[in-house]
This record gives C-alpha cells, sequence and structure tokens, in this order.
C-alpha cells in the first residue's frame, strides 16, 4: 500500500510543474497543456482522497471535470487556430490587443 | 286716508330718505347717465334734489304738529366698541330741518339751472362728456350735506363733513385740466388741492374734538354729550370747542384758513353758488349751533369765535372792494358773510345767525347764479365775435388772453340782459342790506346784537357791512351800467329761459324771505328755540334799523360818485385806486396774504419735504445706508464667498476629488499590460494569499 503522502506530494509536484508552465511560457499550446496538468493534479488529489476515504464523491468529481477539461480543450483549440489565422503566431505575449 | 293717517303719527320715518333720494338720482347717473340725453340725466339729478326738499317739507310738518319736539330715527347701528354705541341715526329737529330745507330747497334750484349752465359750459370747454360726471358729484354732495346737517351724532357729522369736502373737491377741480377758456392748465386742479388741504387742517381740529368728547363727556351722540356738559370742568370744554373752532374757519373759510374759497371759484358756477356760497360753507356755522350747549359754557370760547367771525367779515369785506373777477367779488362777499354768521352764532345769537344763514343762501346763491349767467353772456358774445371776426374762428385758437370773468371786460349789460340784470340787483339790495330785503332783516338782527353785546364786533361788522354795499355797488355799476368796455360785453345774449327761471324764484325769495323772522314775530327764531332752548332774542329798534340802512346807502351813493357818475373807460385804472392809492393796492392783492402763507408754511414745509427727500432720504438712506453699508457689505460679502469660499474651498475640493481619481487611475493602469501571463501570475498570487489567510488566520 502506498502512502496517502506519496500521492498528494505527486500532485503537488505536478500542479506545481503545471502552474509554472502557464507562467513561464509564451506558447499558447504549451500553456494550454500546462492547464491541462494542472487540471489532472487537482484530479489526482481528488481520487486520492477519494479512496483514502472510501466515498465515492471524488471520483465522480473528476469525471465532471475531465468532461469540463475536454470541452474547454475544444473551444480554447478553436481560439487557438482562429488567432493564429489573424495573427500567425500563437506567442500569447503578442496577444494584448484588449490592453486598451 | 293714508295721509292723514301719516299726519297724525308724522313723517317721521321718511327721514333717510333725503339722504336716499340724492343717492338714487346719483347710482341712475352713473349707470345709466352715459346712454341718456342730458336733459333725462340733468332733471333725474333735480328731481332727486327736489324729492328730497318734499320729504323735507314733510318733515317740518310733522314737526310743528309735536311742537318742535326732537325726533331721532334710527336705520341700522353702526359700531358698537367698548363703550361707544353709535347708530345710523337721523335727528329731525327744528335746527336740522331748517338746514334741510334750505340745502334741498336751493339745491333743487341751482339743479334746474345747471342743467342750462352745464349744457353751455360743456361745449364752450369742449368736453360735453362731463356733464353727467357734474350731476352725479352734485347729487352726491346733496346727500352728503343731508348726512351731515341730520346725523344724530358728531361722527355721523363727520361722515357728511368729509364727504362735502369730497365733493368741493372733486367739483372745484371738476375743469381739472382746462382753464376759463378750455386751454390746458391745471390751475384748476391747483386750487382743489389748496381747498382740500385748507379743510384738512380744519378737519383734524374737528377730529381732536371729537376724540376729547368722546374722552371726556363719554359719548358722540348729541343728547348724551349734551347732558354730560354740566359735569365736566370748563378749561376741558374750552380746549373742546377751541379744536372745533378750527374745524369751524376750515369749513366756513374763516381767518386764518379762508384762502381756499376765493380759489375754490374755479368750480363751475353752479358749484359756487350750491357749496361755496349756499350750503357747505355754513357747515361751520351749524356745527357751533350745533354744538350750542357746549360753546354756552364758556364765554371765553363764544369771545373767541365772536371776534374771529367780525374780523373777518371786515378783513373780506376789504379785499372785496379792490377785485376785477366778478366770482371773486362774490367769494370774498361770501367770506365776509360767513363772518357775520360766525359771530352772530359766536355771541349766542343762534337765531340772528341761522336767519342769516338762511337769508344768505337765497341771496348769494342767487348772485352766483346771476354771476354765471352774465359770464355765460360775455362766453356767447366773445364766441359770436370770434365767429364774426374769423368767420370759422374758433375761440381756443385765439392770442388774446379773455377773460370772461373779468368785470373790466363788462359793462352795459343792463339791456342786454334784462333779466339778469333785475334778479342780480335783488340779490344786490339784498345782500347790501337795503329794507325790506332778506339781507337787511337779518343782518339788522346781527348788528342789533352785538350792539347790545359785543361793541367791537358791532363796530367791525358795521364797517363790514358798510364795505359790503360799496363794494356790490360798484360791481353793479361795472358789470350793468356805462358802455360795453370789451366787443365781446356788447354781442352779451340773455340766458334761455332754463337758467333765468331758477333766478327768478331765488330773487322772490331774496325779496320776501325777511318774512321768516320777522321783528316782533321772529317765527324762525321760535321754531329753533324748541331745538336751542330760550334764545337771546333781540327787540327791533328803529334806530337801529335807520343807521344800518343809512350806511348801506351812503356806500352805495359812494360806489356811484366813483363808478356811476363818470363813465369807467376800458384801460383807465379802478377809480377807487385813484382815491386809495396803495391800499387799494394792498386790497387788490388780498394783503399778500397767499405770498405770506406760501412763505411762512408752504414754502418751509417744502423745505422740510425736500430736505427730507434729497438730504434723509436721498442722501442718507439711499446713498449712504443703501449703497454704502447695505450694497457695498453684501458685495464684499458676495466677494467673499466667490473668491475663497466658492474658488478656493469648494472648487479646491471638487477639482481635488478629480485629480485625485485620475491619479489613482494612471497607477491603477498599470496593471492592465494586456499580457496573459501577468494576469495569471496575479490570479496565483490572489489565491497564494488567499489561502495563506485561510490557512494561517
Amino acid at each position: 500500500m502506498v502512502p496517502i503522502e506519496y500521492y498528494l506530494i505527486l500532485s503537488v509536484v505536478l500542479f506545481a510543474m503545471g502552474a509554472a508552465g502557464v507562467l513561464a511560457r509564451r506558447n499558447a499550446l504549451i500553456i494550454f497543456m500546462s492547464i491541462e496538468l494542472m487540471l489532472n493534479a487537482a484530479n489526482l488529489a481528488f481520487v486520492t482522497f477519494a479512496r483514502q476515504y472510501g466515498q465515492l464523491d471524488g471520483q465522480v468529481f473528476v469525471f465532471f471535470v475531465i468532461a469540463a477539461a475536454a470541452a474547454e480543450v475544444a473551444v480554447g483549440l478553436a481560439l487557438i487556430v482562429m488567432i493564429f489565422r489573424s495573427k500567425h503566431s500563437i506567442d500569447v505575449d503578442q496577444m494584448s490587443s484588449l490592453r486598451e | 286716508m293714508l295721509f292723514s293717517e301719516a299726519m297724525s303719527t308724522g313723517f317721521f320715518n321718511l327721514a333717510p330718505l333725503v339722504v336716499l333720494f340724492p343717492g338714487i338720482g346719483l347710482l341712475f347717473n352713473m349707470v345709466f347717465g352715459g346712454r341718456l340725453p342730458e336733459k333725462v340725466v340733468g332733471w333725474v339729478a333735480s328731481l332727486a334734489v327736489g324729492a328730497a326738499f318734499v320729504i323735507s317739507i314733510l318733515l317740518a310738518v310733522s314737526l310743528s304738529a309735536i311742537h318742535g319736539h326732537a325726533e331721532i330715527v334710527s336705520v341700522t347701528e353702526w359700531m358698537s366698541i367698548g363703550s361707544l354705541h353709535l347708530d345710523w341715526a337721523f335727528r329731525v329737529d327744528t335746527l336740522s330741518v331748517a338746514m334741510m330745507l334750505m340745502v334741498s330747497g336751493v339745491g333743487t334750484l341751482i339743479h334746474i339751472y345747471a342743467i342750462g349752465y352745464m349744457h353751455e359750459d360743456v361745449r364752450f370747454k369742449g368736453d360735453p362728456t362731463r356733464f353727467q360726471r357734474f350731476f352725479v358729484f352734485m347729487n352726491l354732495f346733496i346727500a352728503m350735506m343731508m348726512i351731515l346737517v341730520s346725523g344724530d351724532n358728531y361722527l355721523m357729522l363727520f361722515v357728511g363733513w368729509e364727504g362735502v369736502g369730497l365733493c368741493s373737491f372733486l367739483l372745484i377741480g371738476f375743469w381739472y385740466d382746462l382753464d376759463i377758456l378750455g386751454r390746458p392748465s391745471l390751475e384748476n386742479a391747483k386750487a382743489a388741492n389748496k381747498a382740500f388741504i385748507a379743510n384738512r387742517i380744519g378737519d383734524f381740529g374737528f377730529l381732536i374734538a371729537s376724540f376729547l368728547i368722546f374722552t371726556y363727556l363719554g359719548s358722540l351722540q348729541f343728547d348724551l354729550v349734551f347732558a354730560e356738559v354740566e359735569h365736566v370742568a370748563q378749561p376741558v370744554i374750552l380746549t373742546i370747542t377751541l379744536f372745533m373752532l378750527l374745524g369751524v374757519v376750515g369749513k366756513s373759510a374763516q381767518i386764518p384758513l379762508f384762502v381756499w374759497l376765493p380759489d375754490a371759484m374755479a368750480g363751475p358756477t353752479p358749484v359756487s353758488a350750491l357749496i361755496h356760497a349756499a350750503t357747505m360753507v355754513t357747515a361751520g356755522v351749524y356745527l357751533v349751533a350745533r354744538s350750542a350747549p357746549l360753546y354756552g359754557t364758556v364765554p371765553a370760547a363764544q369771545e373767541i369765535v365772536a371776534l374771529i367771525g367780525a374780523v373777518t367779515a371786515l378783513f373780506a369785506a376789504t379785499i372785496a372792494v379792490a377785485q376785477y373777477d366778478i366770482k371773486r367779488v362774490l367769494a370774498y362777499s361770501t367770506i365776509s358773510q360767513l363772518g357775520f354768521m360766525v359771530a352772530a352764532v359766536g355771541m349766542g345769537a343762534y337765531a340772528a345767525g341761522m336767519f342769516h344763514l338762511v337769508m344768505h343762501a337765497f341771496f348769494k346763491a342767487l348772485l352766483f347764479l346771476s354771476a354765471g349767467s352774465v359770464i355765460l353772456g360775455i362766453e356767447r358774445g366773445y364766441h359770436a365775435m370770434s365767429h364774426g371776426k374769423k368767420g370759422h374762428g374758433f375761440h381756443h385758437t385765439d392770442d388774446e388772453v379773455f377773460n370772461p370773468n373779468d368785470m373790466r371786460n363788462m359793462g352795459g349789460l343792463k339791456d342786454r340782459m334784462p333779466v339778469t340784470f333785475w334778479v342780480y340787483l335783488a340779490g344786490t339790495l339784498a345782500l347790501a342790506g337795503i329794507p325790506p330785503f332778506a339781507g337787511f332783516w337779518s343782518k339788522d338782527e346781527i348788528l342789533l346784537d352785538a350792539s347790545l353785546h359785543y361793541p367791537v364786533v358791532y363796530w367791525l361788522l358795521t364797517a363790514a357791512a358798510f364795505m359790503t354795499a360799496f363794494y356790490m355797488g360798484r360791481q353793479v355799476w361795472l358789470v350793468f351800467f356805462g358802455k360795453s368796455r370789451h366787443e365781446a360785453a356788447e354781442k352779451a345774449e340773455e340766458s334761455p329761459r332754463i337758467i333765468t327761471a331758477p333766478l327768478v324764484i331765488l330773487a322772490g325769495l331774496s325779496v320776501l324771505g325777511g318774512v321768516l323772522n320777522l321783528p316782533h314775530f321772529h317765527t324762525l327764531g321760535h321754531w329753533l328755540e324748541y331745538t336751542l332752548g330760550e334764545l337771546r332774542i333781540s327787540e327791533f329798534s328803529w334806530l337801529m334799523a335807520g343807521q344800518a340802512t343809512l350806511i348801506a346807502l351812503f356806500a352805495i351813493f359812494l360806489a356811484w360818485l366813483l363808478y356811476g357818475r363818470r363813465e369807467q373807460a376800458a384801460n383807465e385804472p379802478d377809480a377807487l385806486k385813484k382815491l386809495l392809492g396803495p391800499a387799494f393796492v394792498v386790497f387788490e392783492h388780498m394783503y399778500w396774504i397767499d405770498e405770506g402763507y406760501a412763505a411762512v408754511f408752504i414754502n418751509r414745509y417744502k423745505d422740510l419735504a425736500r430736505f427730507l427727500a434729497e438730504v434723509i432720504d436721498g442722501r442718507f438712506w439711499h446713498d449712504w445706508l443703501h449703497d454704502s453699508v447695505l450694497a457695498a457689505g453684501f458685495g464684499k460679502l458676495a466677494r467673499f464667498l466667490a473668491d475663497p469660499v466658492d474658488l478656493g474651498l469648494i472648487d479646491g475640493i471638487a477639482n481635488g476629488l478629480a485629480d485625485l481619481t485620475q491619479w489613482v487611475a494612471s497607477r491603477l493602469r498599470r496593471f492592465q499590460n494586456g499580457f496573459v501571463r501577468s494576469y495569471a501570475l496575479s490570479v496565483l498570487l490572489g489565491v497564494v494569499l488567499i489561502l495563506g489567510y485561510l490557512l494561517f488566520r
């Protein structure tokens, strides 16, 4: 039996990697993948606690998160495609025209 | 049947009608007069006064049926304030009925005369629309005069007193914007103001007297007042009577307030006859007679009244001898004759005073109306003359200043205006005191009483009587005899019958009026005794009568010597002027009384008014207080509020807030840099902070 701390530490590491990716990278696709990483770190934490306390709530929640993430990816990729078509780039630092 | 029934109970309940009838007349003429022909307006007014005369006769008949006992007809309560209870009550006694008969009787004749007179006058002056207004005013006057003589208390008397003063003002200023020839002028309006203001001084005295009467005698109702007189100290009564005397000298034009009456001749001639000769000016005499119980207790007041009357009589008579205006001679004559009456009632000879009052009403109304007829005749002559000269000429455009009242323009009217001449002669002889004309009997009674009780007054009045006969003789010779001194007089025409008919009736009264109070019978005297108590009636004296007649005849003879024997040429100075020299000039200018009053009172008053207007009101009140203190102070306050407070503080707060907001915004907009990753970092930091807070709180 792997102790619960190991799962949680993995979850934290994954989340930290995702957050660092979102903040540090400029490529929209990389940022997207980093967000997925953070979501799945959260999912990991959910299922960990669900198994720990023998309840199904966490498992159910993970399904919803995955479904929402899939929908988000669909919208997000569509946006990235449209941005690329107009700007010929997917560098998020160049997407600052809403500033003013 | 009804009549006989009324005879037994008396007609006293009809008393209010003497006021009501003229009131109805005036309302009728006021409302419908503008749309009705002149004749109707005039006759309605005359009939209203005539009806009042009929009522007065009925009252007199009823009164004699109950032996002159005073009857009080109360119409309604007037006011009840504290201990003051006053009714609108008419007092029907022998004194008031005598006045009512005189006022309405002479008034009716003058109204009828005025129909003819005003018909011509409004056309000569060029404004026929004023015909109606004239009769409205005249009826109002009669109504007010009736209130004056029939009121049962001093306040009601005062209402009438003020009312007739108002009518006098309205009628003196009847041609307020035109002069005697119908040219624009303000002289008449000024004369009206003068009369009103002079009367106001007198009214002030009357008011004070009324206040004192109420304070010390506890009532204003005649009977109650007179019953109290004995219980009040003499000095109080003296004060009351002297203040009342101020009212008398104002209304009856005695020294020192007589100056308004000569100027009052600016009114149309019927007004001069009715108001300024026969009725209103006698109100003062009536007031003294009515207040006889008051005056009776203070001999000092009586003496002052008698002396004022006698001095006025002589003083005014001397002025009358040197006047050229036919109406002004009569005006001063009126003042002089009023002096006789005031002297008589002052001496306590109430019967003689009232007798002279009534006789004077007859012959002075006659003289004024005849003078009016003369003036109309001259105006007609003038009209004919200017028509003859220019073909179409209109007198208003004539450059020559022609005065139709000036006796120097007359002469020789005897043959051209025969009716007017004969009635004028009757009036003259009555005024001069030639027996058996009316004025002889009444004047003789006054002189007789004076000779027995007040020698000084007697001598003054005798001198005045001499002057009276002289100036009337002068007038008759200047106006009616000799050659015409002006073309207008040559072309003068007699007046129509509506004018001459009242003259003839008045002439009859002037000739025969004396029978009212013949010596030995003393009808009027005994009639008044019912009201005034036992009167002092002096018995006729052949010596006195003969003396007075001789004096009058001598004066007329003198007048003939100066004016009748040799013809007066047009531009020649007055014959009397050659004889008297400077004295004549003094008389001619009325002793410069008007100028003296102007110098002593009026100009001082104007100075005071100017001082108040310019210095107090202008410089102090407006310039200093308003401009320097109020306006400047307010300006300073406003500037303070505008500059430091509004611009500094209020604007500072408002602008400061705006600046602050902008500064904050300029700081905050740095966060809005458009980089998604910096937003994400903010979110992360926010989450960390919140979680940290939740963990470590």
